[in-house]
């Protein structure tokens, strides 16, 4: 007890704590998929919330995003010389790295707050606590349900949001960069390969879990008080961010090592 | 009957601040207990403690050979289905209304048709007086129905172990006192160990057969109700008759300038915020006419009789004034006998004797005794 309470002073220990947590929530997470019985209503009903509250925004941001990339792209491989590989340029980033961020920024940003506030309200008033005492394990019941919810909706979006990009791309690089619609669909092949589609759908797989874990995990730990749900949501918006992105990092650097690139 | 609760040396802190520590008691089995406490004595984290929502430092709870603190996560679960627990505001499911409430536990942990979980969905709104609300939400409803509410879905698992959270905050006297009747006869139907932990002191008066109390991180005490409602103990006593004179201040402790200040405004004829001595011990709840009779009521007067010799005086006084004259035949005691009533020593045969292995078996004791019996002593009868 007492070691417990020196120990807590060295700075640094309490995030590791938290850490931890979160990696035991996940594992947890990963055993309640296999455990029956399943939640089928509540998978159901949360991936339907989850979809609906993400499809509208992450095909507005996918839009600009696959132009701003097409166009940054478009206009640098013409002062290299290289316009005939424009199209593969956008369609790479776009499917790689693009569309799982986005998505996962998005599904993170509605969908996980949305996770987060319901299960820390719920907490604060105690029907958390009740659930376990009835004998209801939350993590089975609720958490679960919202993870693959969210894994499933990120992958599905991710589709969505690859071919979005790459139609606002091949839109932009045409008609405003006066680009050849064949060479842009001829280059499509040239350097992207179908690997790289099975990565950016791995990435958004792996991203929903993490956003979904994250809201999890904070919203089953508030801080005090109506006004640590608030608080809860900011910090699980803002740590599954900074997880996004050194998660996305790693995967890159794997996949870049693993995955020769095509040449041909 | 209901399961015994085994509490051993348990103690819990938040980082430095200990809650309270070594708390040591036993819920005997089909029982009913409460434990009192001034506000933020812990009373709540220790039922907490008591279901494995908060981890206790250290100690030990064993319900029926598990111990709660310890215990695989599996075992976790399948023991808390023995619990029924009723939350201070009820903790329903916000988004599912009263009938899906109760339903829950049902729905999850049983395999019964949609037809029985109705019927037994609709008998426990009946029993807590919210027929006709099944339909709706719990933010459309009062805190005392909600409360309400909560006690029907901790009920419909039929626990064996009742634990009920302040169960009169929020609610008007008339309506504690219904809801102290239906624990009562609860009791009476399904036998299972009750604890509530409360500040009402009448429902504390009147309800349980044992009563407990922490103060300063401790167990004050625990036992039968008539030793805390005798006793002399300044907290106990501060505490029955809700007075601001003694040990208990405002923040949880005084300290001795604050209590010789207030002694001193007591003494010239300040009010100190008590009515009358609420000590002593009045007759406990009974059971609805009609229902059986409480079969935890009787274990434990056994049991309290074969300990009566290690009670204080006036406890003593209290639970033999409190048995029928067949009673006190049966065991063997007579009124004030134990209190200096009569002069000089007792003859032997006279103090208290309690029956050793000739009553053991509730259903048996309405036979005459199985065995020879000293005679009946009860001069001091009225």
């Amino acid at each position: 007890m007492s070691s417990g309470a020196s120990t807590a002073r060295i700075p640094g220990l309490g995030m590791l704590r938290e850490t931890g947590k979160l990696f035991a929530l996940g594992l947890d997470v990963a055993r309640g998929i296999f455990q029956r019985p399943f939640q089928l209503r509540e998978f159901i009903q949360q991936s339907w919330f989850i979809a609906s509250v993400t499809i509208l925004p992450t095909a507005l941001v996918a839009i600009p995003f696959g132009a701003v990339i097409s166009l940054q792209f478009g206009s640098l491989a013409r002062q290299l010389g290289a316009q005939s590989y424009t199209g593969a340029g956008s369609v790479l980033a776009t499917v790689q790295q693009a569309s799982p961020l986005v998505t996962a920024l998005l599904v993170a940003g509605a969908g996980g707050s949305a996770i987060c506030a319901d299960i820390g309200a719920r907490k604060i008033r105690e029907e958390i606590d009740a659930m376990e005492v009835l004998g209801v394990s939350v993590v089975q019941r609720l958490v679960v349900p919202r993870v693959l919810a969210c894994m499933l909706v990120a992958l599905l979006l991710n589709g969505m949001v690859s071919v979005i990009g790459v139609l606002g791309g091949y839109f932009f690089n045409v008609v405003l960069q006066d680009g050849t619609p064949g060479a842009y669909l001829a280059s499509f092949s040239a350097l992207a390969q179908l690997s790289d589609l099975w990565v950016g759908e791995l990435k958004a797989l792996i991203f929903g879990f993490i956003a979904a874990v994250v809201a999890a995990h904070r919203g089953l730990n508030p801080p005090p008080g109506p006004k640590g749900v608030g608080d809860a949501v900011n910090q699980s918006v803002v740590i599954t961010f900074l997880l996004l992105f050194v998660v996305n990092f790693v995967i890159t650097l794997i996949y870049l090592q693993l995955v020769p690139a095509k040449l041909d | 009957m209901g399961a015994e609760v085994v509490i051993e040396g348990l103690t819990k802190s938040f980082g430095k601040q200990a809650i309270w520590r070594d708390v040591t008691l036993t819920l005997p089995p089909g029982e009913v207990s409460v434990m009192l406490g001034p506000s933020g004595t812990g009373k709540s984290v220790f039922l907490k403690s008591m279901i494995g929502l908060l981890k206790p430092d250290r100690g030990k709870c064993v319900i029926n050979g598990v111990d709660i603190v310890t215990c695989s996560e599996r075992k976790l679960y399948e023991t808390r289905k023995l619990f029924g627990v009723l939350f201070q505001d009820g903790a329903l499911f916000g988004s599912m209304n009263l009938y899906d409430n109760v339903a829950f536990p049902l729905r999850e942990h049983t395999k019964k048709s949609e037809a029985e979980i109705r019927r037994i969905v609709l008998e426990k709104l009946e029993m807590t007086g919210l027929s006709g609300a099944e339909k709706k939400l719990p933010g459309e409803i009062s805190g005392g129905m909600r409360k309400r509410a909560g006690l029907a879905r901790a009920l419909v698992l039929d626990p064996e172990i009742i634990l009920c959270d302040e169960p009169d905050s929020g609610l008007d006297p008339v309506r504690t006192a219904y809801l102290s009747q239906l624990l009562i006869d609860l009791n009476a139907q399904i036998d299972a160990t009750i604890l509530i932990v409360t500040h009402n002191i009448n429902l504390a008066r009147t309800v349980p057969d044992n009563i407990g109390m922490l103060f300063r991180k401790e167990l004050v005490m625990f036992g039968p109700r008539e030793v805390l409602l005798t006793s002399n103990e300044p907290v106990v006593e501060q505490f029955l008759n809700g007075r601001r004179l003694g040990p208990i201040g405002m923040s949880e402790e005084k300290d001795q300038a604050q209590m010789a200040l207030e002694q001193a405004y007591a003494d010239a004829g300040h009010h100190d915020g008590s009515t009358e001595d609420l000590r002593g011990v009045v007759p406990q709840l009974q059971p609805t006419p009609g229902l059986p009779e409480r079969q935890g009521a009787r274990r434990r007067k056994d049991r309290v009789m074969r300990i009566l010799h290690t009670l204080p005086p006036a406890a003593q006084e209290g639970i033999i004034e409190s048995l029928t004259l067949q009673e006190r035949r049966h065991y063997g005691v007579g009124m004030h006998s134990l209190v200096g009533a009569q002069r000089g020593q007792l003859p032997a045969q006279d103090v208290a004797d309690l029956p050793g292995s000739g009553w053991q078996e509730p259903a048996s004791s309405q036979s005459p005794a199985t065995r020879p019996m000293r005679p009946p002593h009860d001069q001091g009868r009225p």
